[in-house]
């Protein structure tokens, strides 16, 4: 039997088609050009006039304060919750699992939305303390997959073995049952960072006049004031930190086993 | 009785957490969606359904038109692109698999912005691509590659391919390949072969695939507010014009709730359909 190019080829090209726009993007970071249609020559001036901008750094301190918070906030509503998942097979349980997956479902514009509704319902003021808890909100569900993941392979007969050498269930829990999941809590922790970090329509919702994370500034930059190479220069930038992140993260878990 | 209270106490967290802060929104959309537009911005005291009076007027009706077929051609393609893709990982050596798969995932370690904006260079009208057209022919001298339902569409492509890739890859991955051998000796073609035995082998991933990417291109907001202009705007655009530049909530969320409503019931029709059959 022959076998087929066609996918092949579809599959090159569709990689080409997810590299090039990021490729022209880097690229472009360093063209003198302004508009980036004919290559004028190296430059690194972009990145000069990056740094001049202050209101960037502010929002980006923003946005990692609130990834902070959101991503503890995540971890413990989601480690309970998937322990209760877990552990029980009840009524209680189906409307549990339900709640959890309703944020995984519903677009992002919707949970602006509602959310927005709820804080002026409250009259609660709008501030970085509104983008927090919207935030700890779309992120607990993808901790609580995470961690019921690690559950499945989880040996609870050792719970019973602490037990019986004499420690009380909350040693059992803290000494013996935590320590082994951290892995997974952790692992779930830094997605909701990074669903956190890059978050913009919820967060668009609901902020406050001046409490800008990175992507709403990012947004106003777009729309606004046109300054394309030095987007450009901040996106080659931010990509070059993930990069760094995730080699130094796998390198970290390669070292491990 | 203590294994009750044990549930309790580990489910009350999270369950308090996510009724207050999901469930108790949605149902607030959907009362507010039936409140009176208070004239200051805010939510009027009566009761009326007057904020549904515009989903019988032409401008809604091409915009909810709009916003479901470009959710469905931006499904389609996904789904079509991503086939060969999937197919193409899974008949690789399997030490390739996790290299292959994270060369599929890499370029979306970007902001989602940035990526978008990626696009809103690429399709600038000074940009390479509409120099390429124009000297081809293919693109008028004062037409643009931007602000049209089509940048939509290839934009929410570029956005969503992972997403369908992965379910995909996920049931190819355990497909039994060499039941394509067995369907070419038996004489079908090699079309057939994918049409009748891998296709419906995989199906469960093609499901997941699909509605992975058409309900959040439901709710669509960024990608058509960034490239869509006056002609390609959606739904989700409309819920935040009212939101923000009318200031006028109510109307937000009666658009807000029928999006729900067309979010959710497919949602639990399924959920129901999957429990009835073991």
């Amino acid at each position: 039997m022959k076998p087929s190019r066609l996918p092949w080829i579809t599959t090159l090209l569709v990689l080409a088609f997810f590299y090039l726009p990021i490729g022209a993007l880097i690229l472009n970071s360093f063209n003198a050009s302004r508009f980036g249609t004919t290559w004028q020559g190296f430059t690194w001036k972009w990145y000069a006039r990056l740094a001049e901008r202050e209101d960037l750094w502010l929002a980006l301190m923003n946005s990692l304060q609130v990834a902070a918070f959101a991503s503890i906030g995540a971890m413990i509503l989601g480690t309970c919750a998937a322990f209760a998942l877990h552990r029980h097979r009840s009524r209680l349980q189906t409307a549990h699992e339900l709640l959890v997956t309703m944020p995984l479902v519903i677009p992002e514009i919707l949970m602006g939305m509602s959310l927005l509704l709820l804080f002026v319902s409250l009259g609660v003021k709008l501030s970085l303390f509104t983008v927090t808890i919207a935030h700890i909100t779309f992120c607990v569900s993808y901790v609580t997959l995470v961690v019921q993941a690690r559950l499945q392979d989880f040996d609870f007969q050792i719970v019973d073995a602490a037990r019986d050498l004499g420690a009380t269930r909350s040693q059992a829990f803290f000494k013996v049952v935590l320590p082994l999941l951290a892995p997974g809590i952790l692992a779930g922790g830094l997605l909701a960072f990074t669903l956190s970090v890059d978050d913009f329509v919820v967060t668009f919702f609901v902020k406050g006049p001046g409490a800008d994370t990175l992507p709403v500034v990012i947004y106003s930059m777009i729309k606004k004031s046109r300054e394309f190479p030095v987007i450009n220069a901040l996106s080659t930038l931010l990509l070059a930190i993930t990069f760094l992140a995730v080699w130094g993260s796998q390198r970290l878990t390669a070292e491990k086993h | 009785m203590r294994k009750t209270r044990q549930e309790i106490l580990a489910t009350l967290p999270s369950f308090g957490w996510l009724g207050v802060f999901v469930l108790l929104p949605t149902l607030l959309v959907l009362a507010i969606a039936f409140r009176s537009t208070d004239p200051a911005g805010g939510i009027g005291p009566e009761w009326t359904l007057s904020q549904f009076v515009i989903f019988g007027s032409r401008s809604i009706l091409v915009l909810l038109w709009r916003t479901l077929w470009i959710s469905a051609l931006t499904t389609l393609l996904c789904v079509v692109l991503a086939l060969p893709v999937a197919w193409c990982i899974a008949r690789t050596r399997k030490e390739w698999r996790p290299r292959l798969l994270l060369l599929v995932i890499v370029p979306f370690w970007t902001n989602f912005l940035i990526r978008v904006f990626a696009w809103n260079q690429i399709l600038h009208s000074e940009g390479m691509l509409a120099g390429l057209f124009r000297t081809l022919g293919l693109l008028g001298r004062n037409d643009s590659l931007l602000f049209n339902p089509g940048a939509v569409v290839v934009v929410s492509v570029y956005t969503f391919m992972p997403f369908a890739i992965l379910p995909l890859y996920a049931a190819a991955e355990k497909f039994d390949f060499g039941l394509l051998d067995a369907a070419r000796d038996l004489g079908a073609s090699a079309f057939r072969a994918f049409w009748s035995v891998f296709l419906p082998g995989i199906r469960k991933g093609i499901t997941t695939a699909v509605a992975i990417v058409f309900v959040p291109m439901l709710g669509s907001y960024v990608v058509p507010d960034l490239v869509g202009g006056t002609d390609g705007q959606m739904i989700g655009n409309k819920i935040a014009q009212r939101n923000f530049a009318d200031r006028n909530l109510p109307s937000a969320s009666a658009m807000s709730a029928i999006l729900t409503l067309a979010v959710l019931t497919p949602l639990l029709l399924r959920r129901r359909e999957t429990r009835e059959k073991p």
